[in-house]
């Protein structure tokens, strides 16, 4: 029997994903478990794989297109069997948005068939509940596991047009479609049906680059010159008085992720900052004494701060912590998030039980993860269920920051860049190596002096990194 | 190809269908002597006879149910009603008997009739001669339903309609016996039931007409071509089985939709066409379905009134400019 094949979940905040290569070609034989294409996740490049056993019947999604979780993407089957309905099905879009909440459901990353093949798929569903069960950290470095998805987008509030006051979309179901197909953000349009209906024409409009029309034109009507259709996305020579010239480009699957996830921290996060100064210079020393031992395990200063907010953390269980609504969960271990900076974009891997590890075996990790973030070749596991996170701009020169939770985190730990700053010590003006650190605070469960605490002794471990081996 | 009227088309698919098969009766009020109150049956008496066209009583109950028991002995009656308005009386005999029969038998019935006679609007004839029914027979499983627009369907739909082995509903127009158009010669001429037909293409907006309402929007497609707008015209011609394929087909590449009905709004086929395109086609729509159906009112007896009563061109047109978002 033919099977669909979906666009899977591969990640826990996935909502789409970028058919970024096919890994078969139609007419291909394909068997359970092989590799069908390449996915990129708003986080990762990842492999979907066949489901069902026959042939690559047709690829409905060609490489480089973007679609949403549960699209069909290709169908697989006997190499004669008839296979136009589920063709026309594909077509019509029907049954999909079930196909995505069946897979909502669950997050293992492999490619669901058909509704029956997903019956047998059931039991994987719930080896991915135990599996998540199993670790005390559940859900992705964002939202909590429990957070019902973002709804699709045109539902989402933000302040483009085409919307009504409360914030909701509103766009006919073929406009939707087309632009879903085009690439092109309903948010950045103007729709011109009544209450501001984003309609076939818009997009239309949009697709052709122009600004929408309040009519749509009638055919017979000539081209109107080119001057007036000249697309908003080509630089033109403008005089200054009007409005700044500017090109678009679409936002990537990982910047809408961004967008949507600070979105969450700032607003319904009431944040505080707590800044303190650092002198570094004995941890400094520490690290030269440690790479003169082991040239080639260079440990970074970074490493360092990892390892003592980690240590401190187990002595201030109220900040390695998570605000869920009725509950507040403290963390038994400190797995902490490390923001690493990619081309395009950041991702925060993650150190799991860094507490317990040494400030090489730490080196080691973030070198290795850090790798392979930029390669874009993490797992939704390696970069998701921090317990807190640290975020590092020294090497920038940035001498101090405040960073943006990521939730369901409690706190994050800004580290600036450590500087020879001239102290005042026993009465004399003397030059030391001094770093400033701001905790961003979630303070609906973590207060100032709380906060203020846990600083003290990072700031005290920091100061004399002895203490890690007191 | 002839052109001749609907009366005429309605008239020569009996007579072809009656030399045919002579199982095959006409029954009802005035068909016989009168040669039908429209003259739809003029000239079958004296061809056939007064025991296969009959003239019956004033009891529409009764002489409906004596078509059915007709029709389980192996006979194929056609039983006109005078219009169907009257047909009301004989409900119980079309929806309990007719088309239950071959069911509740276990299919050991057949029933081989046909109930004809013009439904919905005439001129002036007031609110209890005016109404079209053909939502309720639609409404119940067991039952076919065909609503010509053209002489050459007419003919076509009636003679599948007469072979066929199950009852159909066959609704004709007052408003619409003298209509002319073209029809194909030979006896072998049947259009298969089910089938809707597309009666112009378009690709801005499809408008699904039946019966008095497809040479309207005919016209209304016409003005909207001189106004820039392609319309595509859609005739189902059977209600009930629905072509919904060939509409939604249709939907696919318009993206928009007007059913354009003489009938009430409320419970009726322009509700099931578009719950039925929604269901089908929702992705494709760019407006939610435009029903333009008759007044929910009962028809007035005033003219002026009559006429504001039932969809016409200007607002046929006026119903594609408003899902086509230009106005």
């Amino acid at each position: 029997m033919a099977t669909q094949v979906v666009m899977p979940k591969l990640s826990p905040t996935m909502e789409e994903g970028q058919l970024s290569r096919w890994l078969k070609n139609e007419g291909d034989k394909v068997s359970v478990g092989e590799g069908l294409a390449e996915i990129d996740t708003d986080k990762a490049t990842m492999e979907a794989q066949a489901l069902a056993s026959g042939v690559l019947r047709k690829i409905l999604v060609p490489a480089g297109e973007t679609v949403p979780l549960g699209a069909i993407i290709a169908i697989i089957g006997e190499p004669d069997e008839d296979i136009s309905a589920l063709l026309t099905e594909a077509s019509s879009g029907a049954a999909q948005a079930e196909k995505k909440e069946q897979i909502e459901e669950s997050t293992q990353g492999r490619a669901y068939g058909a509704p029956d093949e997903l019956a047998q798929v059931v039991p994987g569903g719930e080896r991915t509940q135990a599996t998540v069960e199993g670790q005390p950290v559940k859900g992705d470095v964002g939202g909590a596991p429990s957070a019902p998805q973002e709804a699709a987008p045109q539902t989402q509030p933000s302040g483009g047009n085409g919307q009504r006051g409360d914030g909701r979309l509103i766009v006919s179901p073929i406009a939707a479609r087309m632009a879903a197909e085009a690439g092109i953000n309903l948010h950045s349009l103007k729709g011109t049906g009544p209450g501001g209906r984003i309609v076939k024409r818009d997009i239309e409009e949009a697709m052709k680059g122009g600004a929408p029309q309040p009519q749509a034109q009638p055919q017979a009507q000539p081209e109107q010159p080119a001057v007036q259709q000249a697309p908003a996305r080509q630089p033109a020579v403008q005089p200054e008085g009007g409005a700044a010239p500017y090109r678009e480009e679409n936002v990537t699957t990982m910047r809408a992720t961004i967008a949507r996830r600070l979105v969450t921290s700032l607003g319904p996060i009431p944040h505080i900052f707590l800044t303190t100064e650092v002198e570094m210079d004995k941890t400094v020393e520490m690290r030269r004494q440690l790479n003169e031992l082991d040239p080639e395990n260079k440990v970074s200063l970074n490493d360092f701060v990892i390892k003592v907010a980690a240590v401190a953390l187990m002595q201030h269980p109220a900040v390695n912590a998570s605000f869920q609504e009725k509950a507040v969960r403290y963390y038994e271990r400190a797995d902490i998030g490390v923001a690493v900076a990619l081309e395009n974009g950041l991702i925060t891997p993650v150190v799991r039980n860094a507490n317990a590890k040494s400030v090489g075996q730490i080196s080691r990790e973030v070198k290795e993860l850090a790798e392979r973030a930029r390669n874009r070749k993490l797992t939704p596991e390696e970069y998701t269920g921090a317990t807190f996170s640290v975020s590092n701009l020294g090497m920038f020169g940035i001498t101090e920051f405040t960073a943006l939770i990521n939730p369901p985190e409690a706190c994050i730990l800004a580290v600036g860049a450590m500087t020879p700053t001239p102290v005042v010590r026993e009465g004399e003006v003397t030059v030391r190596q001094i770093m400033r650190v701001t905790l961003s605070c979630d303070h609906r469960i973590v207060d100032g002096a709380t906060g203020a605490k846990f600083l003290q002794t990072l700031k005290k471990i920091l100061e004399n990194p002895l203490y890690l081996i007191a | 190809m002839a052109v001749i009227t609907m009366r005429e088309a309605l008239n020569q698919a009996m007579r072809e269908e009656m030399r045919r098969d002579e199982n095959i009766f006409l029954m009802g009020e005035e068909v016989a002597a009168y040669q039908g109150a429209y003259k739809v049956s003029k000239g079958l008496l004296e061809e056939f006879g007064d025991k296969r066209v009959v003239d019956s009583p004033i009891t529409e109950l009764g002489f409906a149910g004596l078509g059915v028991g007709a029709a389980m002995v192996g006979l194929r009656p056609i039983i006109e009603f005078m219009t169907f308005n009257f047909s009301i009386l004989a409900t119980d005999q079309i929806i309990n008997s007719a088309a239950k029969m071959r069911y509740m038998s276990g299919g050991q019935f057949k029933i081989p009739i046909v109930f004809r006679g013009p439904n919905g609007s005439a001129f002036q004839v007031s609110s209890q001669h005016s109404q079209a029914l053909e939502s309720w027979y639609a409404h119940f499983p067991g039952l076919k339903v065909v609503m010509p627009s053209t002489p050459a369907d007419a003919k076509g739909l009636l003679k599948s309609a007469i072979r066929d082995d199950d009852p159909v509903i066959f609704l004709e127009q007052e408003r619409m016996y003298g209509n002319k158009g073209e029809v194909p010669d030979g006896e072998d001429f049947l259009i298969p039931l089910g089938q809707a037909d597309v009666k112009r293409e378009g690709t801005d907006c499809t408008v699904v007409a039946r019966s008095m309402t497809v040479p309207l929007a005919l016209k209304a497609a016409e003005e909207l071509e001189k106004q820039g707008v392609s319309v595509e015209v859609i005739d189902p011609r059977t209600i009930r089985p629905l072509d919904i394929e060939t509409i939604v087909n249709s939907v696919k590449k318009t993206n928009r939709v007007v059913v354009a009905e003489e009938s009430h709004a409320f419970c009726g086929v322009g509700a099931e066409i578009s719950a039925q395109v929604m269901e089908h086609a929702f992705d494709y729509l760019d407006a939610p379905v435009k029903r333009l159906s008759g007044a929910d009112a009962p028809m007035p007896y005033a003219k002026n009134l009559e006429r504001l009563a039932l969809p016409d061109v200007e607002r046929i047109v006026k119903a594609v400019r408003e899902v086509s978002y230009l106005d």
